[in-house]
């Protein structure tokens, strides 16, 4: 049957106004926006700020200032801490959500998969607002403290600090994380794990040595897809996180807002893909490490 | 069913956990409903009284319905745009057999790789030398580009999911390719279309960090409440209209949540870093 199948080569027919057609949306959106466009910010980076839109000359100038100035290394520092300490918190809280899902969650499962999603549907600036509203000195943290009698004075240690960044970004990321680590989780055989506990490893032993070690990737990727947005963020900073957390994001939007020096915010952009580059190239690595042990 | 009595230990305590994160999760978001009825324009307990008044200054604003229609035009037009390029993308991508189907599938899927500040200056950059500025055109095709990758990887597990038979049968019978497109694998992808457009459109509608770089002189709605924050007399009403919007993106994801899993055994990966399914409908590893 499939010798007939390979033979009539359904592809043979396959006109090419139909080829054209099919691939030509796709083609000049990827190629146009996303490829043109990166290489534009790319190509930006090395031209001096004349005010014209592309600048002029070539320079290198905006790279060694990114890597000389003090100030860049601190809030590109700042930037992977807080975006580390966000992918860290949100991957930890959300793994035992994850294995709930995957092994314990049963007829409710549909529904808690809904639940955990439904949040990142709605409005991201309603959510890092609701945050303000939470953490500000008038607000519902504070108030709650004072009318519960915990606290007689209301404080500012909450909104406008590093923390409260950390907090609202996982928050916001937190749907982001459960659903890779659910999948990997769901897709490991039971037999495997009744296999350990029938040839006598305790409950933890098995999930140490086998439970977590064969979800892995979806943790990676997981940790990936919330520490990438986080790191370039300036919404949330400029909201609950007062000057004490500028980010990297802060700074590229400020060039290309206030400040106006594009070539020198493209460097900047630049640096942080680069630094992402590094971190999707280590989790590959990793998830290349892990994969081969399934 | 014999999972063992591993899977049934802690299951107790686990439950418990789960119930306290879904109350981390949605204890901040409920605020906003609650505090866009109290009758005071502090959000902090006690409550104040009940009241309509911050719902009702929400009518007659014309900035405000403004910046509503542009999002609704802007979203639809984004949605369309997006559910189309997916469409193709990933028909092309599992029935191509191209070398360029394959990356221009691979590269549509990338901008969830690149943070949304570098996807904004970007589109900034290259609307600005095309002539074309800060616009509504502008500010489509950005939300195009963030709500491609969700859209791609909806269809790719869709299209995969249906068995390889059904389209060879098709070509097979004498169907050309556009027939076996239209007849054939679009009907059979409904679902999956629809979910991936409502979708596209909530993500377009509540886009906040690339608009910010290509909108002119029309503001969506998140850059409308964005302007309003900073002013404290006027988040009465932004909570007003958060909780409306909130009901209404509730709705929609629900609506899409339910079209998308329809003839689906399995839940399908909402991102690309996901597990592919294979054409059983099983989760394969995650391994690329």
């Amino acid at each position: 049957m499939s010798a007939i199948v390979a033979t009539s080569a359904p592809e043979a027919r396959s006109s090419s106004g139909f080829r054209v057609a099919m691939l030509l949306p796709g083609a000049l959106v990827t190629l146009l926006l996303i490829l043109f466009a990166l290489g534009l910010v790319f190509f930006l980076a090395f031209r001096t700020n004349d005010g014209s839109l592309l600048g002029a000359g070539f320079t290198v100038a905006n790279f060694v200032t990114v890597v000389s100035d003090p100030l860049y290394w601190t809030v590109t520092l700042r930037s992977l801490i807080i975006a580390a300490l966000v992918t860290l918190a949100t991957v930890v809280t959300a793994y035992p959500v994850a294995y709930y899902l995957a092994f314990h969650a049963g007829r409710r499962r549909g529904l808690l998969l809904f639940l955990v999603t439904l949040p990142f549907w709605t409005s991201y600036l309603l959510r890092v607002f609701a945050w303000k509203i939470v953490l500000a000195y008038n607000g519902v943290l504070n108030s709650a403290l004072i009318e519960s009698g915990i606290w007689s004075e209301p404080t500012l240690a909450f909104l406008n600090t590093p923390a409260a960044v950390v907090v609202t970004l996982a928050h916001a990321y937190a749907p982001f994380a459960i659903l890779p680590i659910y999948v990997a989780l769901d897709t490991i055989p039971k037999s495997l794990i009744e296999a350990a506990s029938d040839l006598g490893a305790r409950p933890f032993t098995s999930f140490r040595r086998v439970v977590l070690p064969n979800s892995m990737p979806g943790v990676l990727a997981a940790a990936l897809v919330v520490f990438v947005p986080t790191v370039g963020d300036y919404v949330t900073p400029a909201l609950v996180g007062g000057p004490a957390s500028t980010m990297i994001g802060t700074l590229i939007q400020a060039q290309f807002g206030k400040a106006n020096d594009w070539p020198f915010g493209a460097a900047l952009s630049v640096a942080v893909m680069l630094v992402i580059l590094c971190v999707v190239l280590v989790a590959r690595f990793a998830d290349r490490r892990f994969g081969s042990r399934t | 069913m014999s999972e063992g009595r591993h899977t049934q230990r802690g299951g107790g305590w686990l439950g418990v956990y789960v119930i306290a994160y879904l109350v981390f999760l949605y204890l901040p978001v409920l605020l906003i409903p609650l505090f866009s009825f109290n009758n005071s324009i502090q959000a902090a307990f006690p409550l104040q009284g009940f009241t309509l008044q911050w719902y009702a200054t929400l009518f007659g604003n014309s900035a405000l319905t403004g910046a509503l229609l542009n999002s609704l035009v802007i979203g639809v037009i984004a949605a369309t745009g997006a559910t189309l390029c997916g469409i193709t993308v990933s028909y092309m991508d599992l029935y191509g057999r191209s070398p360029l189907a394959a990356t221009i599938s691979a590269i549509a899927r990338l901008p969830i790789l690149i943070p949304g500040v570098i996807v904004g200056i970007s589109l900034l950059i290259l609307i600005n030398l095309i002539g074309l500025g800060p616009s509504r055109i502008a500010i489509v095709l950005g939300h195009i580009l963030v709500a491609l990758p969700t859209t791609v990887v909806i269809m790719r597990s869709r299209f995969a999911a249906i068995p390889k038979t059904i389209r060879e049968a098709a070509l097979d019978l004498g169907a050309s390719d556009w027939t076996t497109f239209r007849r054939v694998m679009l009907p059979l992808s409904l679902p999956a279309i629809v979910s991936a457009f409502m979708l596209a459109f909530l993500i377009s509608f509540d886009e906040f960090i690339v608009v910010f770089f290509l909108a002119g002189t029309e503001p969506t709605l998140p850059l409308y409440i964005w302007s309003q924050l900073r002013f404290p007399r006027s988040l009465p009403t932004v909570m007003a209209l958060g909780t409306t919007i909130l009901a209404v993106s509730f709705v929609i994801a629900a609506a899409a949540e339910i079209l998308r899993h329809r003839g689906l055994s399995a839940p399908a990966p909402a991102d690309p870093s996901q597990p592919k399914q294979t054409k059983r409908g099983e989760l394969q590893w995650h391994s690329t």
